[in-house]
């Protein structure tokens, strides 16, 4: 029971931390490309298509990282394999 | 709670092959684009009197063509009819999430890995049909040999984004859905799932393009080099 319960908190703190400072490198660096695009489109009204368009395929690509980081954290929460190994080990001994 | 509808299974077949939600609804979104096409496309007309569905579809069509006109500077037929599908299937499987107790079959990591195999086969596919065997290997070895392995990596890394990306906003956006359910189960759910369908939208069009600019990748050398000669020749 000890090591559930210590595999359960440092899968929880560590899912917390991993969106937290997995989110933050994106949202600057996103922050920053729809600046610049603003900027440009504000100079360069005639070419907005190209930029809007470049804009969506290189946040997404920013995104990405992100989104690993999301998945990483949902795998810790939802399925996470060390607490299910656990799980079964106690199953095993107890049944 | 669940986390993907891959566990939501519906009828036990044999063994480990099952009925889930995913293969459910996937094939809900699929007899809805067929029949719905056929519908419209049951009689198609010329004329100055068009029926409403034929105008839709006109206009799907033809900015799907332009969208894909722009990205690649090729003749969009070729490609029309892969990134179309792809792009409507995913953009309809999206949509449909705000009928009550659909489970959108995109996010499901298998869904959206199955598409993004597509997307890394057909790659190899457009590129040799485009500029051949030796043309499209050459591509590898493109700025120096040393980069070899590296291209070979990001094929594979791109393919894997393209699926993971695709699942996490999908599975993110229901996920939050439920979550507000749980808090504040009073209008907070509504404008989160409205947001769900911009972003769903968006995703399938920034999975149509990014397949677009894959492709392209692979077959627009020869074109650079065919642009050139008639330059040449305009000259």
């Amino acid at each position: 029971m000890e090591e559930l319960s210590l595999i359960g908190m440092v899968s929880v703190i560590t899912a917390g931390l991993t969106i937290a400072i997995g989110s933050l490198g994106p949202a600057l660096g996103q922050g920053r490309a729809v600046s610049q695009a603003l900027s440009s489109i504000a100079q360069q009204p005639d070419e907005a298509n190209t930029i809007t368009r470049t804009l969506f395929v290189g946040l997404a690509m920013i995104e990405s990282t992100a989104i690993y980081c999301f998945v990483v954290a949902m795998i810790l929460i939802f399925v996470n394999p060390f607490w299910n190994a656990v799980v079964d080990m106690v199953g095993q001994i107890g049944g | 709670m669940d986390i993907s509808p891959d566990s939501m299974i519906y009828w036990h077949i044999y063994g480990p092959i099952n009925l889930n939600a995913t293969i459910v609804f996937t094939w809900i979104v699929m007899a809805l684009m067929v029949i719905g096409s056929w519908i419209i496309t049951r009689n198609l007309a010329t004329g100055a009197e068009l029926s409403r569905g034929q105008t839709a579809l006109e206009v799907v069509v033809t900015t799907i063509q332009d969208q894909i006109r722009e990205v690649t500077q090729q003749d969009p037929r070729r490609y029309l009819l892969f990134i179309g599908s792809l792009f409507l299937f995913i953009a309809i499987s999206n949509l449909l999430s705000i009928v009550p107790g659909y489970h959108p079959p995109t996010g499901s990591l298998s869904t959206t890995t199955a598409l993004a195999i597509c997307v890394f086969f057909a790659v190899p596919i457009f590129g040799i049909s485009q500029q051949g065997l030796r043309g499209y290997l050459a591509q590898y070895v493109k700025p120096s040999p040393i980069m070899l392995p590296f291209n070979i990596i990001g094929e594979l890394s791109r393919t894997l984004a393209l699926a993971v990306r695709l699942f996490g906003n999908v599975m993110s956006g229901s996920m939050l859905v439920a979550i507000l359910l749980a808090i504040v189960p009073l209008i907070f759910p509504i404008i989160m799932q409205v947001l769900g369908l911009l972003t769903g939208l968006i995703q399938a069009y920034i999975f149509a393009i990014l397949a677009m600019v894959y492709i392209a990748s692979a077959t627009q050398v020869q074109q650079k080099q065919k642009s050139r000669q008639e330059e040449k020749g305009k000259q």
